[in-house]
């Protein structure tokens, strides 16, 4: 069974139409990367997943039921995490702000979920950080520190919004490196327009810009995507738009 | 000095001045990391057509404008969860016509010859016992709400699409820190005054916001930090007999003044 179903779903801003008819099946344990132009519509796809927009039109499933039912079984990592730098809040009480317990003590935190939140900083490498304020990390290790608040709920699917954007080549490596780990027990997708490294990751590539383009690359002769020596940007997105047209 | 001690106005001063300071610090950080120091400027000043208001109708002056405050605190609630994008200029809008309202109702009382001054910088000295109940009341209920939602006003504070896809409901904690922000403003103008308040709420903070890691540290510093302003400021307004709240607020400017000095040259000879 697809653990997302999207059915003929487009989505409008006031008159201008973002998406348009879109159809997706994600099932379990695939690596999605959804690429596209800026103000293609990934971000907005996104959150139609996730419930944070309404669905105007079409459906959209998650483990077959509407969406706000299954939050609790999707785990978020928003896009820019360098706003609010200031703010005064140590790394293992956000990843705190992940977890989901059906016991949660009168104030403060319950030791069950303390663990939970150290062992999804473990995950992801970070436990050493636990106490440091959140401004003294570095991009990428903010966006470790995210990955393990999702990670504290236990999620099936992990959605990642340009999780990379504004992080140096070596944090970025770790990530996709730390994605691919989790990708063992994990479906993940991932919202990106680097596509290059996306490709290098994910099994299933959906371009948007308006409508959506489905690749399965394990289906596909992947191989000659990654090796045959070099394509920039431009080439990869252009193979990526010209495929089912 | 200490014979001032014995005076009922100076002792009622006195614990004014570390209730509502506790109040400011606590709320002063929710409002600083929210980014919400101009709504709270407009709660403010909007404010004072609820003081107008409870003039001119003979009610409490602390009802008049705790309900206005809290209206506008709705109001600005409303328009920055719905139409965030005009949100300036509403908040503008608001800040002038309830001075305005304030300012016409007085004039329209007869006989009533109001020290405006007071309202407008604060009278911390003319606190009676009804207000400190009243400032005690409102510590409680601080207190009590921060103890049992901190992680949820935490939540919302730090990010809040995020908070609302754990399902918590930003909307109400949005606006329940911007109610709570009307109720201390409106203590806070006894204390140093409307056109005063935002620099209580905001200077205390600043220093606090720079030591801490966590926000009920912040608070708590904020707390004390605001407390030994407001002492140190009422002294200095006994001993040379100048405004109490616009001594507050300068000895507030000067600690935050000596802070950012000592800040830089401790980094300095770190390098």
């Amino acid at each position: 069974m697809p653990i997302i179903e999207i059915k003929n779903l487009s989505f409008a801003y006031e008159r201008q139409t973002i998406l348009e008819n879109i159809n997706l099946t994600v099932n379990e344990r695939d690596f999605l990367a959804i690429v596209g132009p800026n103000g293609g519509g990934k971000s907005t796809l996104l959150k139609l997943i996730l419930g944070i927009n309404p669905i105007q039109s079409g459906i959209i499933k998650t483990f077959g039921e509407k969406p706000k039912k299954n939050l609790s079984k999707i785990g978020y990592v928003p896009q820019n995490t360098n706003v609010n730098i200031d703010f005064p809040i140590k790394v293992i009480e956000v990843v705190l702000m992940g977890h989901i317990g059906t016991k949660r003590p009168l104030f403060g935190y319950a030791k069950e979920e303390i663990m939970c939140a150290m062992g999804a900083l473990g995950q992801v490498g970070m436990e050493e950080f636990a106490q440091k304020k959140i401004g003294e990390l570095s991009g990428g290790q903010r966006q470790r520190v995210m990955i393990a608040r999702a990670l504290c709920a236990h999620p099936k699917i992990l959605i990642l919004d340009e999780p990379t954007a504004s992080i140096d080549i070596d944090g970025q490596k770790r990530i996709y490196e730390l994605l691919k780990a989790l990708n063992k027990s994990i479906t993940i997708i991932v919202v990106s327009h680097d596509i290059s490294v996306v490709l290098a990751y994910a099994n299933k590539v959906a371009h948007v810009n308006k409508r959506l383009i489905y690749h399965d690359l394990s289906k596909q002769d992947k191989i000659r995507l990654d090796k045959s020596d070099h394509f920039c940007e431009i080439e990869l997105f252009d193979m990526l738009k010209g495929e089912d047209r | 000095m200490i014979e001032a001690l014995s005076y009922e106005f100076v002792q009622n001063a006195l614990i004014a001045g570390i209730l509502v300071s506790i109040a400011s610090g606590i709320i002063g950080s929710l409002i600083v990391v929210n980014r919400m120091v101009f709504l709270a400027g407009g709660i403010a000043h909007t404010s004072y057509g609820g003081i107008g208001m409870a003039i001119y109708f003979g009610l409490p002056i602390f009802l008049g404008a705790s309900v206005f405050a809290v209206l506008s605190a709705f109001i600005i609630a409303f328009i920055t969860l719905n139409h965030r994008h005009r949100m300036d200029t509403f908040i503008g809008l608001m800040w002038a016509v309830g001075m305005a309202l304030g300012v016409v109702l007085v004039d329209l009382t007869s006989g009533y010859n109001v020290d405006l001054m007071s309202y407008l910088f604060g009278s911390i000295l003319a606190v009676s016992h009804e207000d400190l109940y009243y400032m005690g009341g409102l510590l409680a209920l601080i207190l009590f709400i921060m103890t049992f939602w901190y992680r949820d006003i935490l939540a919302v504070s730090y990010d809040s699409e995020y908070a609302s896809l754990r399902g918590i409901n930003v909307r109400f904690f949005y606006t329940l820190i911007l109610v709570l922000s009307a109720l201390t403003v409106v203590v806070a103008i006894k204390v140093v005054g409307l056109i005063l308040v935002i620099a209580l709420l905001t200077i205390p903070v600043y220093i606090a916001e720079k030591l801490s890691n966590t926000l009920y540290m912040m608070m708590i510093l904020s707390g004390i930090f605001s407390s030994v302003f407001t002492l140190i400021g009422l002294i200095v307004s006994y001993m040379y007999d100048i405004s109490s709240g616009a001594s507050i607020i300068l000895i507030s400017a000067l600690s935050l003044f000596c802070f950012l000095l000592s800040k830089s040259v401790f980094i300095r000879s770190r390098v």
